[in-house]
This record gives C-alpha cells, structure tokens and sequence, in this order.
C-alpha cells in the first residue's frame, strides 16, 4: 500500500481552478519527486495535501486515512511535515525557539538533536542568534532541521535550493540522502540535476494534472520526455 | 456582474425614480414643515452617503473621516455667513475654503496612510475625525464651540421672501404651497444635490470606475497591470472629500444653524455606515435607499417605537427595548444581520433577482 | 548622524523615547514639582491605557482581526467595577484595610471575569464567521459596539456614574512640595505588574512561543501541528479581560464615568497601537507611555491640544516610522 495517494484532486483557490486532476501514489521510504513548470500547480498540490487549500472533490489518504476536510495542524499530528518554499522561518524567534516550537512536547531527543546538528553544523553556531539574521542556505537547513526534530513518516519540501549557493545544495542534497533512510520525502524541484541525484520515483504536473509518472531511472533516460515536459532547453 | 439588466435591477432602478419624483414634488406633496426638513435630509445624506460608497463600495477604503469633511464644508459656510454677514460672496468664500481644506487634508491622510492596511487606514481616519471633532467642540470663538453657530442664509431663503407676489400683495400661492423663500431653500438642497449625485454616477460609469473596481477586487493584479493604486485611492478619497463638503456646506445653508451634532459627531458617521451597508455598497442606488430608510426612521420610528413602548408599558423587559432612544440598538442589530447575511444590502440584493445563476 | 544613531540603539533606541519626552517635559514646565506629578500621572495614564491597548494588539497581530469593538470591553469593565464598588460600599470605608483592599480586588476581579465571558461570546459568536474578510470584520465590530453601547446606556443611564473608591487608594503622599496621588502609584504598580507577567508567559512559556510565531506566520505554526485557532480564543479572552482591567482602573481613576468613556478610550487606545506597532506588547506598552506623558504635559502647557497632541505624536511616529515604533514583524 502507497504511504500517501491521491486520487483525482482538484483545488480551486477564489475562482481559478489551479488543480484539475491529480493522482499520485507515493510508496513508502525514499525520495518521490514533483517535477513541473513555474505555475504548473506543484507547490498548489503540497498546500492541498497538507490542508491548506481544501480539495473538493478527490481524495487524499495517508496510511489508509482520508485527509479530506481536516485541519492542517491535525494533519501534521498525522506525521506529516512541510517545508514551504519560503521557508516559514519564524524570524523573531531565535534557532533554538524555531526548532524546540517543531517539537511535539517541547523538549529535545537528545539523539535526533546531535543528529541534526552533525548535518547542519551551522545551526548550533547560531543557536541563540534570531533566524532572520540568517543566511538563504542557513535558513533552508533550519528549516529541514525543524520538518525533522521529530520523527516523521513523510516529509514535504518545496523547491529547497531555489536561491542556494551550488556549494550549500550539495550538503542540502547529502542531508536529504540521509533523511531518506528513514522517512519519505516529497519534493518539489525545479533543479533537474538536484532532484535526479536523489529520486526514485517521480512525476510530472502540468497544467494542473499528472502528465507523466514513472521511476526517476526511466525519466532520465528518456531525453525527449523531458524536453517535451519540462522544456529543459528553453 | 451584469446586473443591470435583471428584472432586480429595474426594480431598484424604478424605486429610485420614484425617490427622485418624490423629493422633486416634496413641498407639494407633504405640506407640512417637519415634512420639508425631512426631504432636505434625505436629499443630504443620499449625497453623502453616494460619496462614502465611492470609498467602501467602490474602492474598498474604509474610512471614518468622511463626517470630518461633511463638517468641514459645513463650518467653512457656516462661519462665513456669520463673520461676513449673509451675501452670496460669504457663502462661495466659506465653501470653497471649506473644500480647500477638506482637500489638503484629504491629501496628507491619503498619502500618509493609503498605503497601508485598510484596517490601518480605518484606525487613523477614526483619530483624525475625532481630533477634528474635539479641537470644534473647543475652539469657541470661532466655531461657537458645543453650541454651534447660529445665522442668517442668504436673503432668498428667508421664509419672508416672496418669489411670487399675488394680485393681495401676499406671497404667491401654488396648489396651497406658498411660494417663499424657504421654498427656494428647498430647491437649492434639491439641486444641488442632484447635480453632485449625477456626477457621480457618471464618475462610476466611466473608466475611472472600471479601474476603481479592478483595485478593489485585485489590488496586486491592478498594480501589477501598472495601475498607480495609491494615487488612484488617492484621487478617490479627495473627489469623496470634496463631495460631502459640498454636501456640508449646502446643509449649513438650509438649517442656518452648525453644530457638532449637525455636522461632525461620530453619531452621523455612523448614520452613514448604516446607510450605505443597508442600502448596498457598491452601487449608487443603494446610497438612495439607504438614506431614505434611514432618515425616515430616524424621523418617524421613534413615534412608532413610543406607540409601542407606551403600549406595552405593563409588561417586564418590552418597554425598555422599545424605548426610542433604544432605536439605535435594534439598527445596530440589524446592521449586524445585514453584513452577515445579505453583504450586498437591500440594493445589492433585490439586483440580482432574476439574474442567470452564474457558475459560482 | 548614523553614528548618533548607533550609540542610541546600543542603549536601547526607542525604548528611550519616553524618558526623552520626559527630559522635555521638564525644561518646558519649569517647576519640578509640577513634572513630577505631571510625570507620574502620565505613567499611571499610560499604564492604565497599556491595559486596554495590549489585548488589542496581540488579537490584531496573532489573527488579523482588527476589533472595533474592543472599546465595549472597557466601558463594561468600567462600569461593572463601579457598580461592584458601590456594591461593596459598607468595605470601602471600613477601619480595615483588607477589607478596603477586597472591595478593590473583587471590583477587578469582576470587571475580569466579565470580561473573559464577553470575549469568548465575541470571538465565537462575533468575529470567527467573519475571519479573512476586513472590510466585514470592521463593519460587524463596529455594530457590535453600537449594540454594546446601547446596552450599557439601557443598564447604566446615560447619566454619569460615580466611582466610590476603597479608602486605602484615596489621598496623596506629600514629599516636600510634590503630592504624589496613591491611585496613580497604584495604577502604575498594576500596569507594571500585568506587563512583567505578559512579557515572561510570551517569552519564557511554550504557549507563549506558540503566540510569538503565530503572529509572525500562523500557517506554519499550523502545519507544525497546533491548533491556533484554539489558542486565538483564549488570547482573545485574555486581551478582553485586560481591557476590562484597564476600564476598571480608569473608572477608579476618574471617580465619574459615562457611557462616552468607550469611545473616548478607542481613539488613545488606537493611537497607542499605531505608535507601538501592532503585534507586539513592547510597542504598545511604549506606545501607552509615550501617549500619557505627552496627554498630561500638553494637557498642563496648552490645555485645548490634549488630544491633537497625541494625534500628532502619531502621525510624527509615523512619518519616521511607517509601521511603528517596534512592530513584531519584521
């Protein structure tokens, strides 16, 4: 059974109707890219999954439960965390307030801490610094770095290394490799390259719909689909 | 939004010509003083409250200042006929500097706060209305302080003119109305209050209101589109300012009396709130109706409501409600109801009747 | 200028402001004892006006609600500690002073609890159908406050109201030729107090980060898992009680109240949140001491500009500030 599927979403937001129809099923463990033009609706389809926006109609179920109509704070109950393409940081909280705020109780789990901290060592040089001081890339960690504080059956990242510098998204990319291990995670990507390294399974929107789905391995190798879909050249 | 070709519409349309007729034909139609003033009234606050909906209906600013300007334009006409006596120069000079400061300040509110939040924007009209109201209240010697100020209109409108004599050498009769100058006071408010109310409706008929709806509806979309939204505000609130200066000042001519409950409480700021949310935003109809009702109730509710509380005075809870000084709580209640329930107002609601159910 | 600039901010930047105004205050009155009642009286006014302003400020920054009706709370406050206060007459003037100082304390508590129960009718009942949506929100709150005004004019008259006051707040300390009035110390005192419990449950409680990041970016608070919507209501009831609170001093303070004192708060009371900046308790505390210090030093130099004196405080703050002193978002 798929952790995550959805199956004929629409999502109207005033009058527009941006999502037309999708379907998607995202297998447990590793990482499921969401690849797509600028206003193709991806970011649209994560708001949607996460309560956001309200779907109507279509379904999203997560480990058999239906999502639809519930409260995003209930859904993010559920195990779900979501890393919004601005970030969300908290500017005026400090690193140690943004992150012990993503905890359930909190307190730390002195494990996961150290954990994330080797992965961003950037964030325990600012602990007490407020997170608008922060650099773009140190902000994107802090912002995994909360979506992971605690465990998490599935993870939404949308586009994480917009605006990096190529040097932070290579750690950004090792650090997705080894969260990998034990959640899923659903990324939106407009960088090819980035999402290709780490991908196992895939899709496309267009449009508002799935246009293609299939494994990352076949995508790649399929040049045409991928200058048909996403006008890599252009 | 085609709604000016339901059948709503020509209901809303037909009732606001008959309005129209009713104010034209008042002297002869109600003949009796309390009458008169309640036309004069009506004929006010429709302008009035047409030019606050080209602020909330049309453009989506919610400001309480628009009594400031009302009072303004008011006080402005009000002191020139008191210090140069009651000529015709004194009333063009005290109104057009009441315009002239409606304006500057119109202009340094806008600029200073219509980029901001409208909840921003409402807060800081409010303290300005208020600071209006207080330094009036206190600067005596020229406003007359809560007293007001009392004083002669210019000589056509005095009761004892006659514009036609009869063959007796007393004023001039026709269909038992006499034909004085408390009649021509009437027709002056009448008229003027017509013309500023077709040059609105024409203002939000050209293209100017077509952009005024395209901010309101989608102000990053207009802007983007490359309209200049502040400026646009901007010029909207100050021809809104101007408006009910005139309106103030037209109204100082016919009561030949100012005074902050005439002219500047928050009392009247609320009337209009009243007026336009019943009436309908948005549409210059509903400015019509809205005054209507509400000046007649004003008027004439608190009789009804004295009936009743009178006539329920044994039982426990009833007569206070009915109390007609309490009428303002049960407005307030269904102002509340209003907003909930029909957003549009009695205009904005009997207009789409009839209309195509639009795929919404 | 920049550099002047820096010293001030490595001292505490606007946070002195009010000690400015104060330093101003003092070479145009002239006469020391004057400025220090004046000074005192104006910081008792600001913390009183603190009370009524914070509620206001954290609902608007936490939600986005702006509540006109907000003024309703204070009047009610005001009026309910009155008539608690006339109620409990026979404890005002006992020889005992804890009975004095029970009167004062149940009078509050009543204005508090009234005020809680009033803010949980009008977030739920009032204001949550209307969430999004300004133009309808100012418009349904400002009926609201029509509607409470009536009612306080149906239960109260429209007759001003005497406050009796408990014996222990009446009368003044004299040190040399400065009387100090005891309620003022006291309004202070209480002010002080609210304030230093709000700053620590928002920065020292869990609730009170929740409160923090919410105003920053409720959605992300809400997609790490709480329910803000369900805290809004309870900082909704507390900025309710508060206002209560305040109304309640004020009727003390000002020992005859009418049904106006609403409306008449509102405006300081949005003044304050402007100059301070909505969102956070730090603005608008320097917002309410700002407000009543220069209130009472004009009010002794020219006393017809009281009130256009605030407002042009105001519009000062914001020519140089456009989103005020400290706003919680940056």
């Amino acid at each position: 059974m798929s952790l995550l599927s959805i199956t004929a979403m629409q999502t109207r937001i005033g009058q527009y109707a941006v999502l037309h129809n999708i379907s998607l099923e995202v297998p447990e463990g590793g990482v499921f890219v969401l690849l797509g033009r600028n206003g193709a609706g991806k970011t649209t389809t994560l708001r949607s999954i996460m309560g956001l926006w309200t779907p109507s109609p279509g379904s999203v179920t997560f480990r058999g439960r239906d999502l639809t109509g519930m409260h995003t704070a209930e859904i993010a109950r559920l195990g779900i965390a979501y890393v919004p393409e601005n970030m969300g940081i908290f500017g005026g909280l400090t690193v140690e307030e943004n992150l012990v705020l993503a905890t359930a109780t909190g307190r730390f789990d002195k494990v996961r801490l150290a954990r994330i901290t080797a992965l961003f060592p950037a964030l325990e040089t600012f602990w007490t610094k407020q997170a608008w001081a922060l650099s773009g890339g140190q902000k994107q960690m802090l912002a995994v770095a909360r979506a992971i504080i605690e465990p998490r059956a599935l993870i939404l990242i949308d586009e994480p290394t917009k605006g990096l510098a190529p040097s932070i998204v290579g750690a950004m990319a090792e650090a997705f490799r080894e969260i990998a291990q034990g959640t899923t995670i659903l990324l939106v990507e407009q960088n090819f390259q980035f999402a290709r390294s780490l991908g196992r399974d895939m899709a496309v929107i267009e449009d508002g719909r799935i246009a293609h789905s299939g494994t990352m391995a076949e995508f790649a190798a399929d040049k045409a689909l991928q200058d048909r879909l996403l006008a890599l050249s252009a | 939004m085609s709604q000016t070709r339901t059948t709503g519409a020509l209901i809303v349309k037909t009732a606001v010509l008959a309005i129209g007729a009713a104010l034209l034909f008042a002297p002869f139609l109600f003949q009796d003083v309390r009458a008169l003033e309640v036309a004069a009234r009506i004929c006010i606050f429709i302008v009035l409250v047409a030019s606050y909906d080209l602020l909330i209906g049309y453009t989506g600013i919610v400001s309480f200042a628009h009594t400031m300007f009302f009072g303004i334009g008011a006080y402005g006409t009000a002191i020139a006929l008191k210090q140069m006596g009651n000529g015709w120069d004194a009333v063009a000079l005290g109104t057009l500097a009441g315009m002239a400061l409606s304006l500057v300040l119109a202009v340094a509110i806008g600029l200073l706060s219509l980029r901001v939040k409208a909840i921003f924007f409402a807060m800081i009209t409010l303290a300005a209305a208020s600071v209006v109201l207080v330094l009036a209240s206190q600067l005596n010697q020229i406003t007359g302080g809560e007293d007001g100020i009392t004083y002669r209109a210019p000589s056509l409108f005095s009761p004892a003119t006659q514009l036609w004599q009869g063959a007796d050498g007393k004023v001039a009769t026709l269909f038992g109305v006499k034909m004085n100058g408390k009649l021509a006071g009437y027709y002056f408010v009448f008229l003027t209050s017509l013309a500023l109310f077709v040059f609105m409706l024409r203002m939000t008929g050209s293209p100017l209101g077509t952009v005024l709806k395209a901010i309101r509806e989608n102000e990053a979309r207009a802007e983007a589109i490359g309209y200049r939204v502040v400026a646009y505000r901007t010029f909207v609130f100050c021809i809104a300012a101007l408006v009910a200066s005139l309106a103030g000042s037209s109204y100082a001519i016919w009561l030949k009396y100012t005074g902050p409950d005439t002219a500047l409480s928050f009392a009247i700021m609320i009337d209009i709130l009243l007026m336009v949310v019943i009436g309908g935003m948005g549409t210059m109809w509903g400015a019509v109706i809205g005054a209507v009702l509400m000046v007649l109730a004003q008027y004439y509710l608190r009789d009804l409501m004295e009936l009743a509380a009178g006539a329920t005075a044994d039982l426990p809870v009833l007569p206070h409600l009915l109390e007609p000084d309490r009428w303002l709580f049960w407005l307030g209640i269904i102002f509340i109801l209003l907003v909930y329930f029909f957003p549009a107002g009695i205009a904005g609601t009997i207009m789409r009747w009839g209309a195509p159910r639009a795929g919404r | 200028m920049t550099r002047i600039g820096d010293i001030l901010g490595r001292y505490g930047g606007v946070n002195l402001l009010p000690l400015f105004v104060a330093a101003l205050g003092f070479v145009l009155i002239g006469a020391p004892a004057s400025w220090v009642t004046l000074t005192v009286a104006g910081l008792a006014m600001g913390m009183m006006i603190f009370l009524m302003a914070s509620g206001l400020s954290l609902v608007f920054g936490l939600m986005d609600v702006l509540n006109f009706g907000h003024s309703a709370f204070v009047s009610f406050g005001a009026f309910i500690a009155a008539s608690a206060l006339a109620f409990l007459g026979a404890w005002l003037g006992a020889e005992n002073i804890a009975l004095n100082i029970a009167a004062m304390g149940l009078a509050l508590v009543a204005a508090i609890l009234f005020g809680l129960a009033a803010g949980w009718f009008f977030e739920t009942v009032i204001i949550r159908p209307v969430y999004k949506d300004h133009l309808r929100q100012i418009l349904i709150t400002m009926g609201a406050l029509i509607v409470a005004e009536q009612i306080i004019l149906m239960i109260w008259g429209g007759t001003p109201t005497a406050v009796p006051r408990p014996a222990f707040l009446e009368g003044a300390w004299i040190l040399g030729d400065v009387s100090i009035e005891i309620y003022r110390i006291f309004a202070f005192g209480l002010g002080l107090a609210v304030y230093v419990a709000l700053y620590l449950v928002l920065n020292r409680t869990r609730i009170g980060l929740l409160i923090r990041a919410g105003v920053e970016n409720r959605e992300m608070v809400e997609a790490l898992g709480f329910r803000i919507d369900r805290l809004f209501v309870a900082v909704f009831m507390l900025g309710s009680a508060l206002a209560a609170l305040g109304g309640a001093m004020w009727a003390g303070y000002q020992t005859l109240i009418s049904p106006a004192l609403g409306a008449e708060m509102m405006i300081v009371v949005f003044i304050v949140v402007i100059i301070g900046g909505l969102g956070s308790i730090e603005g608008t505390l320097l917002g309410a001491l700002l407000v009543g210090l220069v209130g009472n030093y004009v009010g002794f130099l020219a006393p017809k500009m009281a009130l256009a004196s605030n407002m042009i405080l105001m519009m000062a703050i914001l020519l140089w500030r456009p989103s005020g002193l400290r706003p919680a978002v940056r």
